[in-house]
């Protein structure tokens, strides 16, 4: 509750409204008090004076009223009839629905056929109906203004009974005989009191504008007595002639509603537990850069891509999570480079680190190069950057139900795909798909093209993934645990898939898992990542037969064999550190059974032969002795 | 498609015959004697005996109902006593101005705030984004008819741009070009609020849309970010959005009565105010229950625009 009203406090312009509302409310109590002229005496001799007129601060109205007087005790009945329609709405509503929400069944049915039934209305219908049958006059504008809003109220208030109904605490207090009155009364009603109160708090101002309105139309309070709507319904014949008396009441409806708005926006969001992390931001283009240091725009390199000490972090509020701190590797064409992982490592904030995709805010690249060609690409320019995403790197990602457009066909992602980078007619982009998706072995693919991606199994959309990837014949593929989400058998031909195409297409491809399994079958060289570093480095089967590192060893002793005996299979124990707090030294060090003082005392570095590397000081095998 | 239609209208049956009975049970609840009320000063007993003969109001109320609900299924919805007019005639000439105002102020309310929400959450925390959302939050806030007033005093008035109040000019009027002189103000005034509301509900759904992967996807593939916004996203984006517009219209037409009032508009929300303040109930009941049912109806559309857009939709 606490950290609540924190938010709501830190929330500026709900403060504002808060403090707005507050002055007006106040003001509204104290106008008994208030040293005002009679708001009803009339004098037709003084009509129509302008503001700042002699003992009229705010003028006259057509009959000669004080109209500040009128104001403060218009306010006054205006926010009292405005919450007293809240109130009156937030009871019967909360009894209506709880008593659907807590019975159930017909009772729940044939109460709710008759609040969907009130909601058919535009509101102002049933409001009219209602004031039409009761008359004209104040209190059967609340009435009606009350009535219409019940729905809303009944709504939100039978889903959270319903949700309540079921839980243990009620279902004890059934068994230990209360009567259904007394755990409606002692176990429901306490739980949906909060849930009343901020609703009513959200539609308060519109109650407000509502009564304000039936007054404005004749329908609301009845002269001599007036609310702000009737102050300036009645104003309105003399809008043009003496605007003053329309104007004043206006601008107080609109300061009241604005202030409450305003106080309902930052109480909802202080509420919303997504807005409260910073989540519901949306990403940018590209990812943000900051480097401190510039590396040179372009180099000469030895891979066609490769990436130099690359530095990627998230900023949230004020910590800094160190997604990757300082990755270098780099693939050759027709090679794959295997980058493994627990979830966490950072080996997918480091693939789409490369093109500018990872999501950002919070993402932010913080040093470091991703050089194509020697080209760096970290630095380049958004429509550069556009232009090379697709067409010379692509990504293939993982669960392709959500990395696919739900609303477009699987065809025209494809032809999207291709047209985004050169012009090509719709019959030949057609063509093309089509051949794409026969290329990834996806029968009948004439058919196939028009159909959604909810239409496909999970193993034909990956392929669609895969394909989409293909369109514009890349030099590079990052495959971001592209079988993760697939059944075995479906994973072993994707990965043959993407092998075959590797050998025909000459591709280099990086390939994301947290699977070594995987990595034996595709990979030529693998790179362990742990806590956003490299640990180990090496080609494939030297790492598998000797890992250095006791981290890699372990993963690998993760792996489950065929027909290797009872082998004992072992989780490593613990979990990745958080990034946010990352220790001195080697990060996997509180979950290694080698560890020693001297590992976390300072940076190790990764040391090794070129292709063969290692950051740990006491390796599993040193490298020396492996390579004589 | 058709067979989706078609349930979606069979369904609406029940719904339109409940609000006949809600808006036959609240009339019912009239204090007092209606006779009494139309005869005003002529009301001897034998003049409200015969009213009431007239009305069938001498009937048990089960009974008045089903010949109500049976003289409207053929087209008869009474004869209102204020204008001494079939209130059909009233009613469908004044929908029909209703309709023009509300439809133009639906319209604009929908693509300005889908568009004034779509910027805003492409550019969150920038600059249009914060000047969006100060607009915004007046547009929801100002009650539509000080709005109305403010602008006659302003827009016609002060700079005699547009005419003050009415839907044609008296003399010379009554072609397109006077309609939309006519029709601007009104029809501005009508939809801020709704545009607030549809701007509002376009970001939030936006911003939501904008995180999911699939945009990711599209910018992976190369697609320029005027296409993943205007495209991708705004796609998705409508799935959640429309279902709103649809809500968002009954509150245009709510509205209307307002403005109606406000700009002299011969609307039927006008009407129903007049019907209301003398006590014309038959013209109230009828003005009501035929809205309510073009209200269900227009919701039926959306649901069906909805299906036709999202093709998870099993229709």
């Amino acid at each position: 509750m606490s950290a609540f009203f924190k938010l709501l406090a830190r929330n500026r312009m709900a403060l504002g409204g808060l403090v707005v509302m507050g002055l007006v409310v106040v003001l509204a109590l104290i106008t008994p008090l208030l040293p005002l002229i009679d708001p009803d005496v009339t004098n037709t001799a003084d009509r129509f004076q302008p503001p700042f007129s002699p003992g009229h601060l705010l003028g006259t109205d057509q009959l000669g009223r004080d109209l500040l007087s009128r104001l403060l005790w218009g306010t006054r009945l205006s926010l009292a009839v405005g919450f007293a329609a809240a109130l009156f709405a937030a009871v019967a509503g909360a009894a209506v629905g709880i008593i659907a929400g807590f019975y159930g069944g017909r009772t729940d049915n044939v109460i709710m056929r008759g609040v969907d039934m009130l909601m058919a209305f535009p509101y102002i219908l049933l409001a009219l109906a209602i004031v039409a049958a009761l008359g004209p006059g104040l209190v059967n504008a609340l009435i009606a203004v009350s009535v219409v809003n019940i729905p809303f109220f009944a709504r939100n208030i039978r889903g959270i009974t319903v949700g309540l109904a079921h839980k243990e605490f009620v279902d004890a207090a059934k068994l230990a005989g209360m009567s259904n009155r007394r755990i409606i009364l002692s176990e429901i009603l306490p739980n949906v009191i909060p849930v009343i109160v901020i609703a009513m708090s959200t539609t308060i101002g519109w109650m407000i504008l509502e009564t304000a309105g039936l007054s404005f139309l004749g329908l609301g309070s009845q002269p001599p007595q007036a609310d702000l709507g009737s102050m300036l319904g009645e104003a309105r014949s003399a809008l043009i002639t003496n605007p003053h008396t329309s104007v004043i009441p206006g601008i107080m409806i609109l300061i009241i509603v604005m202030s409450i708005n305003l106080l309902g926006d930052g109480v909802r969001d202080a509420l919303d537990p997504r807005l409260k992390s910073g989540a519901l931001s949306r990403p940018m283009a590209a990812t943000r850069v900051d480097r401190k240091d510039k590396p040179a725009a372009r180099t000469q390199t030895e891979g066609l891509l490769s990436l130099e000490n690359l530095h990627t972090q998230f900023h949230v509020k004020n910590r800094v999570y160190k997604a990757v701190s300082g990755v270098s590797l780099s693939v050759k064409p027709g090679e794959c480079l295997g980058v493994i992982g627990e979830s966490g490592s950072g080996k997918s904030v480091t693939a789409l680190s490369i093109m500018g995709l990872v999501a950002s805010p919070p993402g932010v690249i913080t040093g470091g190069a991703a050089r194509l060609e020697g080209r760096d690409m970290i630095g380049a320019p958004y429509p550069e950057l556009r232009s090379l995403r697709g067409r010379r790197v692509a990504y293939i990602f993982q669960d392709p139900l959500a990395t696919l457009h739900p609303l477009y066909k699987v065809g025209d992602q494809l032809i999207e795909a291709i047209s985004c980078h050169r012009a090509i007619s719709k019959s030949d982009g057609r063509a093309k798909a089509i051949d794409l998706l026969r290329s990834v072995r996806i029968p009948n693919a004439e058919e196939r093209i028009d159909s959604y991606p909810h239409e496909m199994s999970g193993g034909m959309r990956q392929r669609v993934g895969i394909a989409m990837a293909l369109a514009n014949d890349p030099d590079v593929i990052i495959a971001d645990e592209p079988t993760t989400a697939l059944d075995v058998t479906v994973q072993a031909q994707i990965l043959s898939l993407l092998n075959d195409l590797r050998r025909e297409r000459g591709l280099a491809i990086i390939f994301i898992t947290h699977d070594f399994g995987v990595v034996a079958q595709l990979c030529d060289r693998v790179a362990v990542m742990y806590a956003g570093r490299i640990v180990e480095t090496g080609p494939t089967m030297a790492v598998l037969d000797a890992p250095a590192h006791p981290y890699t060893a372990r993963l690998i002793a993760c792996v489950p064999e065929l027909g290797a005996g009872k082998r004992k299979l072992e989780a490593i124990p613990g979990l990745p550190p958080s990034v946010d707090e990352l220790p001195m030294g080697c990060a996997f060090a509180p979950r290694c059974l080698r560890a020693q003082e001297a590992c976390q005392q300072g940076e190790i570095a990764l040391a090794g032969e070129d292709t063969r590397a290692v950051r740990c000081l006491f390796p599993e095998t040193t490298l020396a002795e492996e390579t004589a | 498609m058709g067979g989706y239609i078609l349930k979606r209208l069979l369904l609406a049956i029940p719904v339109i015959f409940g609000i006949t009975v809600i808006v036959f049970l609240i009339m019912a609840m009239i204090p007092g004697d209606p006779a009494t009320a139309i005869l005003g000063s002529y009301a001897t007993p034998d003049n409200v005996a015969k009213i009431n003969r007239d009305l069938g109001l001498d009937k048990p109320l089960v009974t008045r109902y089903f010949i109500w609900l049976w003289n409207m299924l053929h087209g008869d919805f009474g004869t209102s006593f204020s204008l001494n007019r079939p209130v059909i005639d009233e009613v469908l000439e004044r929908f029909n101005n209703t309709l023009i105002l509300a439809g133009t102020s639906f319209v604009m309310c929908t693509v300005l705030g889908i568009i004034a929400g779509s910027i805003s959450a492409a550019r969150q925390y920038g600059f249009a984004d914060k000047a969006i959302t100060f607009v915004v939050l007046l547009g929801i806030s100002i009650p539509s008819f000080f709005l109305g007033m403010m602008m006659i005093l302003f827009f016609a008035v002060d700079l005699r741009w547009l005419p003050v109040s009415g839907m044609y000019a008296i003399y010379g009027g009554g072609d397109l070009p006077d309609l939309i002189r006519h029709l601007t103000m009104p029809a501005l005034a009508l939809a801020v609020v709704a545009t607030g509301v549809v701007a509002r509900l376009s970001r939030s759904a936006m911003l939501e849309v904008l995180r999911q992967d699939f945009i990711r996807t599209a910018r992976a593939k190369g697609v320029g970010e005027g296409r993943v916004i205007w495209g991708h996203a705004l796609r998705a984006a409508m799935v959640s959005i429309i279902p709103v517009l649809g809500i968002q219209a009954g509150f245009v037409l709510s509205g209307a009565v307002y403005i109606e009032i406000v700009f002299q508009w011969p609307g039927i929300g006008r009407m129903l105010v007049d019907a209301i303040l003398q006590r014309d109930i038959l013209l109230v009941q009828g003005g009501v229950v035929f809205v309510a049912a073009c209200y269900v109806i227009f919701n039926i559309i959306v649901d069906v625009a909805q299906s036709l857009l999202d093709p998870r939709i099993k229709t």
